[in-house]
């Protein structure tokens, strides 16, 4: 209010007057007038000033703290905005700006009404409170507007945070993966690079080294190694080690139950560093040990493999591999490092089992060479000898033709003469004997070609009867010098006419029934002749016949018995092996074994030679020592000397000399009265092998030759 | 056949007898056996060889006990190889003496020596007839068309 004073006023009551600071006029600040004086002949133009007063005074201590408040208030408004300004325009990007404006705004007013505050402490005009109410009214609207929109901004804002959250654990996440995957690359590679070594290798103790080596580098171990299975199966051998170049044979029972427990699962498996298979290097005191792991290594064989099925638990043989980190490391096995040793231990079960059947299959290829080369060698050997054979055969068929055919041809001239019956019959016995005997060489030759399988069979019609009756013939002659009875009995249903090989059939007979009447000293020689029956055919005694009837052909069944000696069972096998002898001493060397016998004494040597002779020996009677020593031979088996000759003992001492092989020396055997201790030693320094006391009987000289042939030895008595 | 039969009958028991007077023994026997188809004068053979012999080494023993000093070991040596004949063909008494004479040849004896030597060619002298007699006899059977019987 402005208060213009005239002159005429007189102020008659005291009036506070104020000097309005901003507009510089007198404030009356109060005014009592007294209203009495009813004619006031002035009009008051009280100009007075506009301004307002504040509630309470500028100097209370309370406004100045509210003064320097809102000044700085002011200030911090004024230069948020700024900051934000200056902190947009350096972001990249931000999606708020209109907010940001709005904002600004709302900051701006804020503070511009905070310092328009300032102006209202103390008076002011009414243009100041005009101002401030304008700004308070902006403000006033642009805090609601921003208060509005805050409530659609700030939920935007906190799901930005709340993205940002989830994207940082998001990565974080990623690489835990990406550090798994990398791990698990390295692994892979390593694995690899592990099976790559080991694989290009066949020899077994290379693979199981490399592996060691390999698997140390990899997982940075302390120490590796390898428990093999010894050869009973009983124990773990340690074979290899990282560290330790040589490890010493340092043996464990396989039966432990940590072992069991490594064996029975495929996995690896952590044991405790103080079991006996962890305990590799010596345990110093203040070694923590590292961790421990052990998995089972299977040594598969060959027969292990099916087709379709990898090898089943049946019994089967495992190394044992034992890894160990380094101590004092506390460092922790780790799932990929033991998924990494297992598939390295089967990678080297693999290799190995390759290596084992690739040494296999060598050893039967050089076996097999081995085979064939000896094989081979024997086949060539085989048809020398055949072929060798064979010309002797050949050679000694020619030698012995041309006499035969010489006698033939001769025999049958002589047919031709004048002769009388008697002479007649002689010479057809003659004829027939040769004939027979050229067949018989013929037939050595042909003994081969049996068994070559070449024989031919002279195939004609003959008469069967007649066959008999010839043999009949052939071997009367001889029968009753002998005083043997031969008896032939034909059946009545056997055919009178056959087809097939006269000429053998005939030898074969004759053969038998030859034999039957030399070794019977008496009595009889039966031979019968039947038709066979096929119920009869078979025989025990010949498994391997197996007769098969037919309407072509008959089975001819011949026996001849006779009363002989008769055949030792151990013997009847060997009758129709070519060549081969019986063991009984005497009788049966009628053939001419070449048993030569020298004897020197005349009555003794006479009775001597007679025995032997009646036993069936070739002797070869000589008076001296000098006679036996030029006649004697390789062919002499036997030698026996009357011990009393001048030169006795002499004799044997110079056959030792004259035949140095033991093989190739004649048997010497001595003839004595007397056969005390003396005699006995002095026979066996001069290398006598046998003595024996005379008299010697027929019995006695038997035995005595049977007893050296097969022992080489006798000493009687 | 009554002739042959009676004769096998006698050689039988002229055999025996020699057997029971000690002229032969069981090595004679042996010695029989030996002859057969294939050696048919093996006993005659032998037997004579024998008594040539016999009559040889008689010989030489008595002119070794005819020198002024007797040589005892080759009369011994000549004893032992009668002794031996004698043996083999199963002469018995000569065997025998020949060992009574060894061991007068081992004495040293002239006398025991000069007795047996006597007595030797008496044995041998009636050996020899003995054996003539069983050969004739073994002839005739065997004339006759038999077999010479064994003795078993």
């Amino acid at each position: 209010m402005q208060l213009h004073v005239g002159p005429q006023l007189a102020l008659q009551h005291p009036a506070h007057l104020i000097l309005c600071p901003t507009t510089s006029s007198i404030e009356l600040a109060s005014v009592s007038i007294n209203s009495t004086a009813s004619t006031y002949p002035f009009t008051w133009h009280v100009q007075s000033c506009n301004c307002i007063e504040p509630q309470w005074p500028a100097e209370e201590l309370l406004m100045k703290y509210q003064y320097i408040s809102d000044f700085f208030i002011a200030l911090a408004y004024f230069s948020i905005p700024l900051e934000l300004i200056y902190f947009v325009k350096k972001s990249a990007v931000f999606p708020y700006r209109w907010v940001l404006v709005q904002f600004g705004a709302f900051i701006v007013l804020c503070g511009a009404t905070h310092l328009i505050n300032l102006w209202t402490f103390s008076m002011h005009s009414r243009t100041v409170a005009i101002v401030m109410t304008v700004a308070k009214v902006l403000t006033a609207v642009v805090s609601c507007a921003t208060a509005l929109m805050l409530v659609h901004i700030i939920p935007d804002l906190l799901s930005v945070k709340t993205r940002e959250l989830f994207l940082k654990n998001k990565a974080a996440e990623l690489d835990r993966e990406m550090g798994l995957i990398r791990t698990q690359e390295e692994t892979g590679r390593h694995v690899r690079m592990l099976t790559h070594e080991i694989r290009s290798t066949l020899d077994r103790h290379t693979i199981l080294r490399t592996t060691l080596v390999e698997l140390g580098r990899t997982l940075a171990l302390e120490e590796c190694a390898l428990w093999m299975p010894t050869r009973t199966g009983l124990e773990l051998q340690l074979s290899y080690t990282l560290r330790q170049q040589n490890p010493v044979g340092y043996t464990v029972p396989i039966q432990l139950p940590v072992i069991n427990q490594v064996f029975s699962t495929n996995r690896a498996v952590k044991i405790s560093p103080n079991c006996p298979v962890a305990r590799l290097r010596p345990l110093a005191g203040k070694y923590m040990p590292g961790e421990v792991v052990a998995i089972r290594v299977p040594l598969l064989h060959l027969s292990n493999f099916q087709i379709n099925d990898w090898p089943e638990l049946s019994t089967r043989r495992y190394a044992l591999m034992v890894l160990m980190l380094p101590s004092d490391s506390a460092r922790q096995w780790h799932f990929h490092e033991l998924e990494l040793v297992e598939v390295v231990a089967d990678q080297v079960a693999v290799a190995l089992s390759h290596a084992a059947i690739l040494e296999e299959s060598m050893r039967a290829r050089d076996l097999l060479m081995e085979q064939n080369v000896a094989l081979d060698l024997a086949r060539r050997e085989a048809e020398t000898a055949i072929r060798a054979r064979n010309d002797f055969l050949a050679v000694m068929n020619h030698e012995m033709r041309t006499p035969m055919h010489a006698v033939i041809a001769l025999s049958s001239l002589l047919q031709e003469t004048e002769l009388t019956p008697e002479q007649r019959l002689m010479v057809e016995t003659i004829l027939k004997s040769s004939n027979l005997l050229a067949t018989l060489i013929n037939d050595v030759l042909d003994l081969s070609r049996l068994e070559d399988g070449s024989l031919q069979l002279d195939v004609g019609t003959f008469n069967l009867h007649a066959v008999f009756r010839e043999v009949l013939n052939l071997i009367k002659p001889i029968a009753s010098v002998k005083k043997l009875l031969v008896v032939l009995n034909l059946a009545p249903d056997l055919p009178e006419f056959a087809v097939g090989d006269e000429k053998r059939l005939m030898q074969i007979i004759l053969n038998v029934v030859g034999n039957a009447v030399k070794f019977s000293k008496e009595g009889s020689v039966s031979i019968t002749a039947i038709l066979a029956k096929s119920d009869a055919l078979r025989d025990s005694r010949t498994p391997d016949f197996f007769p098969i009837p037919s309407e072509n052909h008959f089975y001819l069944r011949v026996q001849v018995k006779d009363s002989g000696v008769g055949i030792n069972p151990q013997d009847i096998p060997k009758l129709f092996i070519k060549f081969a002898q019986t063991q009984t001493a005497g009788a049966r060397n009628s053939n001419g074994s070449g048993l030569g016998l020298a004897i020197c004494k005349r009555v003794s040597r006479m009775v001597t030679k007679g025995l032997l002779l009646h036993l069936g020996c070739d002797v070869t009677t000589v008076g001296s020592t000098h006679e036996c020593l030029r006649v004697i031979s390789q062919d002499h088996r036997v030698v026996f000397m009357d011990l009393y000759m001048p030169d006795g003992f002499e004799a044997a001492v110079r056959l030792h000399e004259k035949f140095t092989k033991h093989h190739e020396r004649p048997l010497i055997v001595a003839l004595t009265a007397n056969t005390d201790k003396v005699m006995k030693d002095n026979c066996m320094r001069v290398g006598v092998d046998g003595v024996v006391l005379k008299p010697v009987s027929v019995d006695k000289m038997r035995s005595v030759l049977s007893d050296l042939l097969e022992h080489r030895v006798l000493f009687e008595g | 056949m009554d002739v042959l039969s009676h004769l096998r009958r006698q050689a039988i028991e002229y055999t025996a007898s020699l057997h029971r007077e000690g002229f032969v023994d069981d090595q004679f026997t042996q010695l029989q056996k030996l002859q057969d188809d294939s050696s048919p004068g093996f006993v005659f053979e032998v037997v004579t060889l024998f008594f040539e012999d016999c009559e040889k080494l008689i010989n030489n023993m008595r002119r070794a006990l005819q020198v002024q000093t007797v040589d005892y070991k080759q009369v011994d040596s000549h004893v032992h190889q009668l002794k031996g004949s004698s043996s083999s063909i199963g002469a018995a008494r000569i065997k025998n003496t020949c060992v009574t004479f060894r061991d007068c040849c081992e004495a040293q004896s002239f006398e025991g020596c000069a007795r047996c030597l006597d007595r030797v060619t008496e044995e041998c002298r009636l050996l020899n007839n003995k054996l003539q007699i069983l050969q004739s006899l073994e002839q005739q059977i065997v004339a006759a068309g038999g077999s010479v019987p064994v003795l078993q």
